[in-house]
């Protein structure tokens, strides 16, 4: 079975992110980048498909050389084949999701991960817009994933609760955290990695359908107040929270 | 505390390749998530966590530098140091299982063994499915290996150990003890498996450092071990010395990683902690402190870099490691003791990793060749003159 993930290449999390001179996108310096998070456990799961049935994963990333790093990382983790689709343009979600199909087109696995959002700008769209463009089913935020006889049963998380679901290949499945527990790479499968090449393709090209004008950090928060202590305080707390916070 | 994001003052990165940063980085993680949440716990009732053992063994972390035939993942010198690196960020007592596995116990037996014993006992060393030591101290000589007393006499069958090695870490926990004993006066390496009579090996108690390691003393009376468990190439002062020189490499990164650490949180305590209405991070003494933490390990990571390109090319001299060890262990240490300072009371607390990293790093300066020694074989290398004696 060919498996393809689309992966990612994100500023970290604990990152403290400043917005660049243009001001409307982050000044990249001194930042470390990593692996979408969400994207991680997407490799994995894509790698736990293959143990189990054999077959082949390939990822894709759509960015500059930086993005090799998270090829890399992929790759030193046991995927077989790295694809990156060389571009540093600005694109909004449809953009990236039209390149991505483009190329899976031509890739024709069975199954295509994603991580259920992307945490540099939270759009939660492209995998779910390119299983449109494909025109092939979807299963979004999945926790559960098996795969039998063409067809996927998957576990969904949903408010409140779990959704079963099932579907036919070939299927878009985007990961949601609690899908499974990502390996590390062994040094072994860092050092193998160096002789799998990444093979470099220029995407389709950007055609924007929104665009970034500005971006801004949230106001400064104001300090905080100390009501009193003890329980003699709470009448007072709950007619702030009520009065002026307006929150309950 | 806020994740650990590394600490590249002069873009250092660039001089490294995408694979040694993929290295560092796992490592990096791999301590964060599995050593730091549980060493002070470990620290404080004094074990070692061995459930970690077969997790650095499943990442690769056993003799990484050794060929891939015995399971290892044959990476070079500056990835091993990276990954020395971090481990010793996380605690200089884990750090030191690695080294000890990797470089005092398959370097010997890989440098010195039969086709038979590197057969036998690498792929289990690299796998964690056996745990190794290395004994070279004796309780009457420590900077001076070389008069040591423990001795190997031919028997029919084998060879008669007799003696003591005191200050061995993972002595109690080993499998496999690398021994250097006289043989007709000439120091050859032997292995003592666990279990062979006459051979025990009691845990030494009562150490206010590298409290999260085992430290052993190991007996030999009468220990008749088997003839096939001598490392045939093995002969002389040299044979225990080219195996510390491997090991010394590996202390000199992880001096930057103990470093690393004091320095990361006491600048994160000293923005965040308010005295006379400012963060100390605000006074100039503060400043100047911190200042001298970061040109210092900039400073250890220059020579660290380096040092592994030579011993990549093969080119790098045993003085050139001593160096490394003796400057970066000074300043790490150094830099522990600052960084308690700026925490105040904090800094003495196992809240903040500080004070054991200062603890740890007393040992650090004196095993494999106290600081002392170390000026001493510069100073021999540089002037011609031996001052030993
Ligand atoms: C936690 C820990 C773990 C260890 N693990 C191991 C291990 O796994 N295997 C192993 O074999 N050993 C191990 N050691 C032992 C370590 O290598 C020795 O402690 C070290 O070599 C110093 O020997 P010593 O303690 O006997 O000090 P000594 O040699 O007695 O030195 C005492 C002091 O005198 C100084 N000194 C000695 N000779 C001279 C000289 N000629 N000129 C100037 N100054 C001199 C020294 O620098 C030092 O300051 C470990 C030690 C510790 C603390």
């Amino acid at each position: 079975m060919k498996i393809a993930v689309c992966i990612n290449h994100v500023p970290d999390t604990e990152t403290k992110v400043k917005v660049g001179a243009d001001g409307k996108s982050i000044d990249r310096a001194g930042v470390n980048f990593i692996i979408n998070p969400y994207d991680e456990f997407a490799v994995e799961e894509a790698l736990r498909i293959k143990e189990k049935q054999t077959g082949e994963v390939v990822v894709l990333s759509l960015g500059g050389d930086t993005h090799k790093e998270t090829l890399r990382k992929a790759l030193a983790m046991g995927v077989d084949k790295a694809v990156l689709l060389k571009d540093d343009t600005p694109r909004d979600s449809y953009s990236v999701a039209a390149a991505l199909s483009a190329a899976l087109k031509e890739l024709a696995p069975e199954v295509v991960l994603f991580g259920k959002q992307s945490i540099d700008s939270d759009d939660a769209a492209v995998g779910l817009m390119v299983a449109e463009m494909l025109g092939w089913a979807s299963v979004a935020v999945a926790v559960k994933v098996e795969i039998a006889d063409g067809k996927v049963t998957a576990e969904r998380e949903i408010e409140g609760g779990h959704e079963k679901v099932e579907a036919t290949l070939p299927v878009v499945i985007t990961a949601q955290k609690g899908l499974n527990e990502p390996r590390y790479p062994s040094l072994k499968g860092i050092m193998a990695a160096k002789s799998k090449p990444i093979e470099e393709k220029p995407p389709a090209p950007a055609q924007n359908r929104a665009e970034v004008v500005e971006m801004r950090k949230p106001p400064a928060k104001s300090a905080g107040k100390i009501v009193g202590t003890g329980a003699d305080a709470v009448p007072e707390l709950v007619r702030l929270l009520h009065e002026e916070a307006k929150v309950i | 505390m806020p994740k650990f994001q590394g600490v590249d003052y002069y873009n250092l990165d660039e001089l490294l390749s995408e694979d040694e940063i993929l290295v560092r980085n796992t490592v990096r993680e791999f301590v964060d998530e599995h050593i730091t949440p549980v060493i002070e716990k470990h620290y404080i009732a004094g074990t070692f966590p061995m459930d970690l053992i077969p997790k650095m063994a499943e990442l690769g972390l056993f003799g990484p530098t050794l060929p891939a035939k015995y399971g290892c993942a044959e990476m070079n010198n500056v990835a091993y140091g990276l990954m020395m690196q971090e481990l010793e960020r996380g605690d200089s007592g884990v750090r030191s299982f690695a080294s000890v596995q990797s470089g005092l116990v398959m370097y010997p037996i890989y440098a010195f063994g039969s086709e038979e014993q590197k057969d036998h006992w690498l792929p289990k060393l690299a796998y964690g499915k056996a745990i190794g030591c290395f004994g070279l101290t004796e309780p009457d000589y420590g900077s001076n290996p070389g008069g040591m007393v423990t001795r190997a006499e031919k028997k029919d069958g084998g060879y008669l150990l007799n003696g003591a090695k005191m200050w061995i870490t993972n002595g109690t926990l080993a499998d496999v003890a690398v021994v250097w004993a006289k043989l007709d006066g000439e120091i050859k390496g032997f292995l003592v498996e666990k279990g062979t009579k006459g051979f025990t090996a009691p845990e030494m108690t009562g150490k206010h450092s590298l409290r999260a390691s085992v430290t052993s003393e190991l007996v030999f009376q009468d220990c008749l071990i088997p003839e096939k468990n001598l490392l045939p190439k093995s002969g002389g002062l040299k044979s225990p010395l080219m195996c510390l020189t491997q090991a010394r490499y590996g202390i000199a990164w992880g001096a930057i990683g103990s470093a690393m650490a004091c320095y990361d949180t006491a600048l994160n305590y000293a923005k965040s902690r308010i005295q006379f209405d400012k963060p100390i991070a605000s006074f100039q003494l503060t400043q100047e402190k911190l200042v001298h933490m970061v040109t210092e390990i900039t400073k250890a990571q220059l020579m660290c870099l380096q040092l592994g390109r030579l011993k990549d090319k093969n080119k790098v001299k045993f003085t050139q490691i001593s160096m490394a060890k003796r400057n970066n262990v000074y300043h790490a240490l150094e830099i522990a003791r600052v960084a308690r300072e700026i925490l105040g009371a904090n800094g003495i607390l196992s809240e903040y990793p500080v004070m054991r990293h200062a603890a740890n790093l007393e040992s650090v300066k004196t095993y494999e060749g106290t600081h002392e020694m170390h000026t001493l074989i510069i100073g021999e290398d540089i002037t011609g003159i031996p001052a030993f004696v």
